[in-house]
């Protein structure tokens, strides 16, 4: 395990303890009246830190709100949220943009490069923005892990959409932040470029001790993880650890009869 | 399709404000300028008419003189005139009058109550009526010590009646009190003339001479009508009388001021016309901006069956609304202009009455130009519209195809060396016309934009080089995203080039000017002392007589200003007499004899002698605006010098030829072994009672002559400032339109951990390389056009080049300063999106 070092959000956040992010009864209501959308009902979770878990629901069970809002993209509306020891409600901007830069990774759906920039320059961004120094052996690990040595000074208009979100990996493992959150990666993917950024992401978790949080309405690619949460109407109704792609799509159905995901 | 463009229109509401108002603000000068300049000449029309004279008469002139400032002065009429006139049947009255410039009211500051350039007009009471005057307090002056002043006058300087009042006059200077106050004309507006009026008697003796007028009013009787009795009167009259009806002499002056204040309306037209220049580079680059980022709903409607002509229509129809409101505002504004600009000439004293005049003309005008403009700028960004193909509403990733820049590279190239040949061809030649490097230097600008997009690369390049190292990746993100689309920075960076073009070619020119007229005035004139006006007004010739008779004064000269006509054609020039002649100015003499003319004889310079083809010891034929003739010996050839002059004549028969008795410049020379301080307190002494005039030494007149150019460079600035605020907006708008195209990359960036202050400096940066390559550009266009330009002028008064590089390097800091400023909008904006939307927001 990682030595206890410094909590700042200005320098690489990394903590002891076994949780790397958590929530306690966080909700975020949209709207007011009749428009009024609960989005997320006092939601409780933990994400363990070195651990791959998937977040699964219908459309519209809150699960990409949950997201947001444990990753300081977005404020919730009551409840409290941490990433390692910072707590993120009453965060400002400023501090707020910190945290993502310094302790947190995103892989999006789609657009997830800056089409300016090399696949190199992309993936130390987050790096650069801090002003943070590259740690080069853990750059060329990353690098080694998702397959892009030859690649690096290409603009992301010359990479493939598999390779583009190889990048998109890359860059956020780049700062050995608390916590990746991958929202829908494999979603604009076919299924073998989807299979390999999957087993990247796994792989980071088992190889390199990284946490990954990733949304998904895809069973197989939830099957990839050590364990499965369910969302339905912005709480959590069920999980499961060690998950198959089948036992998902079980569950699934479960949850929402009418079979849609 | 009718629905899509209005639908679009409602959609990019902001972004067709900010083309839009490019459009305004050239349409805005346009109207404005028209609005004015005809409140300017109702104004004057106006006051003209007020004259209510049926005929008037006056004496011949041989030719108008033009240029003269303040107008030619009037030539005496015998009083006996008056009588003749009366006696001619159909004649109710008719009246001698006197009525001549140079009577200026000093105000109780002591100062010369300003006129703005207007006249002091002083004229003897009789006729009142005939010259459009009203008494509106008070009584009509009686006696030599006796004066009515002007209403607006009077409220200006605060005198009432039973005030004393100093008046300075071609003659002594005046103490007079103020008896009653007049009106002129119906709304009193005089264009800031002040007006003083003396009893007959006294105006004849201050202003003509005893015993003689300057123009008979004339009255028609019942049932006669004005134009029956100038033909009976001009009937009745020998010849050298000019006899004009009431409609005649208004159209007559008002044609005269037209003529004088024309400068005024190119002035402005001109600006207007660099405003819609520099304004169709933002539609242009909007309406692609726009064009590009629908490219998907554009390639949607070609899929379900619109043609191109439907495309096409539906982008010039978006124009074309947005043409039509734009103008709209435009004319609006427009009136604002013209209200400033009356409020501005009010300041200096040229006061316009009433109400603005819109002529139907200056609104078809304004909708016209807008319209055009506009629709012409958004033609091309119409047409690329429709060349979408039709599956790219399918794709993802579809970019709008930019045509490749090889044709604009070409074109661009053989404009520009057409341009730079026809450049070094009109400065190289001696005699090509000065139009040539004219034509080069607009081809050259042509030149300039179309390159624009392949000079940018190279250059952003090379300038953003240093951007990564000191800003890291906010640096790094500005270069590349200002690389991103270089038609957009050029067209962008266009618009900024123009006016720092025109700002770094008036610069080179003024300061090329100001260092011509230091080393002219040097080398031509030798005088320990100037005595002379800063606004070029004439004055008594008292101040050289009594400074004549001061210890210490050596000598004195002087030299007037006159109109006559050389051999049939007119030209202003000097009359100077022999110490002027002799001692102050120091000709270069090439043929002939120099020194002061004598009587009999002229001087001419080398390119008048060159032009007409006149050699020494020839007979010239010299005709006054009075119409005197006499023949003149050419007595030499001087080096051409603007200081000086085309020609020198004799003070005494310019006089004779109808020149004014005042003068324009009093030399002074030191006796020897005189104190020079001593002397001039002496000569200031005098000059005290003169207000208009001042005592300067050489390097203080040198600095006075500097001083008209520095104002004139000043306006011509003040004025450009406007393109450059275009071309801020364009950046703006530029910028503005980038954002919001790149939402999703604001987002992403904010998301990985981009604070807001790197997100603003990354815009920031990228505002400042596109100023930075648009005031390059622009400096170096500036620097050919001065340069051009400034040897084109050689021998009219600017032959030496100088170029201030002060001034440029801080044109270029203020262009990066611009950068910055038309960035803090867009950069606010970017920085403000929610990260969340911003990341959602469909490609």
């Amino acid at each position: 395990m990682n030595p206890v070092q410094e909590t700042s959000t200005t320098g690489p956040a990394r903590t002891a303890s076994a949780v790397a992010a958590r929530a306690e009864s966080l909700t975020k209501v949209y709207g007011r009246g009749e428009a009024r959308v609960v989005a997320l009902d006092a939601v409780d979770v933990a994400f363990p830190r070195g651990a791959f878990t998937a977040i699964m629901g219908p459309s519209g069970s809150g699960k990409s709100t949950l997201m947001h809002c444990m990753a300081g993209l977005d404020a919730a509306t009551s409840g409290r949220a941490w990433i390692g020891d910072v707590e993120l409600s009453g965060l400002g901007d400023a501090r707020l943009t910190a945290l993502r830069r310094d302790s947190v990774g995103f892989v999006f759906q789609s657009f997830n490069l800056l089409p300016t920039l090399t696949a190199a320059e992309n993936i130390t961004l987050p790096l650069d923005l801090a002003g943070r120094r590259v740690e080069q052996e853990w750059l060329d690990t990353v690098i080694d892990a998702v397959g892009l040595q030859g690649r690096l000074s290409h603009r992301p208009s010359e990479l493939s959409g598999g390779q583009q979100q190889r990048v998109a990996c890359a860059r956020a493992l780049a700062g050995r932040p608390e916590i990746v959150f991958a929202d829908e990666p494999t979603g604009n993917l076919d299924s073998r470029s989807g299979a390999d950024v999957l087993r990247f992401l796994r792989s980071s978790v088992r190889e390199m001790g990284q946490t990954v949080v990733m949304v998904t309405h895809d069973p197989v690619a939830a099957s990839y993880a050590d364990e499965v949460l369910f969302l339905a109407d912005g709480r959590v109704v069920d999980s499961l650890a060690a998950p198959s792609a089948d036992g998902v799509l079980e569950r699934m159905k479960a949850l929402d009869p009418r079979g849609g995901a | 399709m009718r629905r899509v463009v209005w639908r679009n229109l409602l959609a990019h509401k902001v972004r067709l404000a900010l083309s839009g108002l490019a459009v305004v603000l050239g349409v805005a000068f346009v109207a404005g300028t028209l609005v004015f300049t005809d409140t300017l000449e109702r104004t004057f029309t106006a006051l003209f008419e007020s004259t209510t004279a049926d005929v008037d008469v006056s004496a011949e002139r041989a030719f108008e003189p033009t240029g003269a400032p303040g107008g030619a002065p009037p030539q005496p009429l015998d009083a006996a005139l008056a009588g003749q006139i009366a006696a001619v049947d159909g004649v109710a009255s008719a009246t001698g009058y006197v009525q001549s410039p140079g009577v200026y009211v000093i105000g109780p500051d002591g100062k010369v109550v300003a006129t703005g350039g207007a006249p002091g007009i002083g004229t003897g009471w009789d006729p009142a009526e005939g010259l459009g005057m009203t008494l509106t307090a008070g009584r009509a002056p009686a006696a030599r010590d006796e004066v009515v002043l002007d209403e607006a006058t009077a409220e200006r300087t605060g005198y009432g009646i039973g005030d004393t009042v100093e008046l300075l006059t071609p003659g002594p200077r005046l103490s007079a009190t103020v008896v009653g106050t007049l009106r002129f004309g119906e709304s009193g507006g005089l264009a800031g003339a002040s007006l003083v009026a003396f009893d007959t008697a006294t105006a004849q003796e201050l202003l003509a001479a005893p015993g003689t007028f300057h123009g008979v009013s004339v009255q028609a009787a019942d049932g006669v009508g004005r134009e029956e009795l100038a033909e009976r009167v001009d009937a009745a009259l020998g010849e050298g009388l000019a006899v004009a009806t009431r409609e005649e002499a208004s159209e007559k002056r008002t044609e005269q001021l037209a003529e004088s204040l024309g400068f005024i309306d190119v002035f402005l037209l001109v600006f207007a016309g660099i405003a819609l220049f520099v304004g169709s580079f933002i539609i242009l680059n909007t309406f692609s901006m726009l064009v590009a980022q629908r490219t998907r709903e554009l390639a949607l409607l070609r899929a379900l069956g619109a043609s191109r002509r439907q495309v096409t229509g539906s982008v010039l129809a978006e124009a074309l609304v947005l043409a039509v409101l734009g103008s709209t505002a435009g004319l609006l504004l427009g009136l604002a202009v013209a209200a400033g600009l009356r409020w501005a000439f009010g300041r200096v004293g040229l006061t316009l009455d009433g109400s603005l005049v819109v002529a139907p003309r200056t609104v078809v005008a304004a909708y016209a130009v807008g319209v055009l403009v506009t629709v012409l700028a958004a033609y091309l960004p119409a047409r690329r519209a429709a060349k979408v193909p039709p599956v790219a509403a399918l794709r993802d990733d579809h970019a709008m195809p930019d045509g490749s820049l090889r044709r604009r590279t070409r074109a661009g190239a053989v404009l520009g060396v057409a341009g730079g040949t026809a450049l070094v061809a009109g400065t190289a030649l001696d005699d090509a016309p000065a139009t040539l490097v004219l034509l080069g230097s607009l081809a050259l600008v042509v030149a300039a934009i179309a390159l624009s997009p392949v000079l940018a690369r190279p250059f952003l390049r090379v300038a953003g080089a240093a951007l990564p190292r000191i800003w890291g990746p906010a640096g790094r993100l500005a270069r590349e995203n200002a690389l991103r689309n270089p038609r957009r920075t050029a067209a962008t960076a266009s618009a900024l080039m123009v006016g720092v073009a025109l700002v770094t070619g008036f610069s080179i020119i003024g300061q090329s000017a100001n260092a011509s007229i230091g080393s002219a005035v040097a080398e031509r004139m030798r005088s320990d002392f100037i005595v002379s006006s800063a606004v070029t007004q004439p004055f008594s010739p008292q101040v050289a007589e009594e400074v004549r008779g001061l210890d210490g004064v050596a000598s004195v000269g002087v030299a007037r200003l006159g109109f006559v006509e050389l051999d049939g054609e007119p030209t202003m020039l000097f009359g100077v007499d022999e110490t002027t002649g002799d001692d102050v100015f120091a000709l270069d003499v090439i043929a002939g004899q120099g020194g002061a003319p004598a009587d009999g004889q002229l001087l001419v310079d080398a390119d008048l002698a060159r032009d007409r083809g006149w050699e020494v010891g020839e007979t010239v034929a010299v005709r006054g605006v009075n119409g005197e003739q006499r023949e003149l010996e050419l007595r030499g050839i001087y080096e051409t010098a603007p200081s000086v002059g085309p020609a020198l004549l004799p003070l005494a028969t310019l006089g004779e030829l109808g020149g004014e008795p005042l003068d324009r410049w009093v030399f002074v020379q030191l006796a020897e072994g005189a104190g020079a301080g001593a002397v001039r307190e002496a000569v200031e002494a005098v000059v005290a009672d003169h207000p208009i005039v001042s005592v300067k030494d050489m390097g203080e007149f040198v600095q006075e002559q500097q001083g008209q150019v520095a104002q004139l460079l000043m306006i011509i600035n003040a004025m450009l400032v406007l393109s450059v605020l275009i071309a801020v907006l364009g950046i703006v708008n530029t910028l503005a339109l980038s954002v919001l195209e790149r939402t999703r990359e604001v987002g992403l960036l904010r998301a990985v951990g981009m604070a807001r202050r790197q997100l603003r400096r990354t815009i920031r940066l990228e505002a400042v390389l596109i100023a930075l390559f648009g005031a390059v550009l622009g400096l170096g266009l500036g620097l050919v056009f001065g340069v051009g330009l400034v040897s084109v002028l050689d021998g009219q008064g600017i032959d030496e080049l100088a170029v201030p590089g002060g001034r440029l390097a801080v044109l270029l800091a203020v262009s990066a300063l611009v950068g910055v400023l038309a960035a803090a909008w867009p950069a606010h904006r970017a920085s403000r999106m929610p990260v969340l939307r911003a990341l959602a927001t469909a490609q």
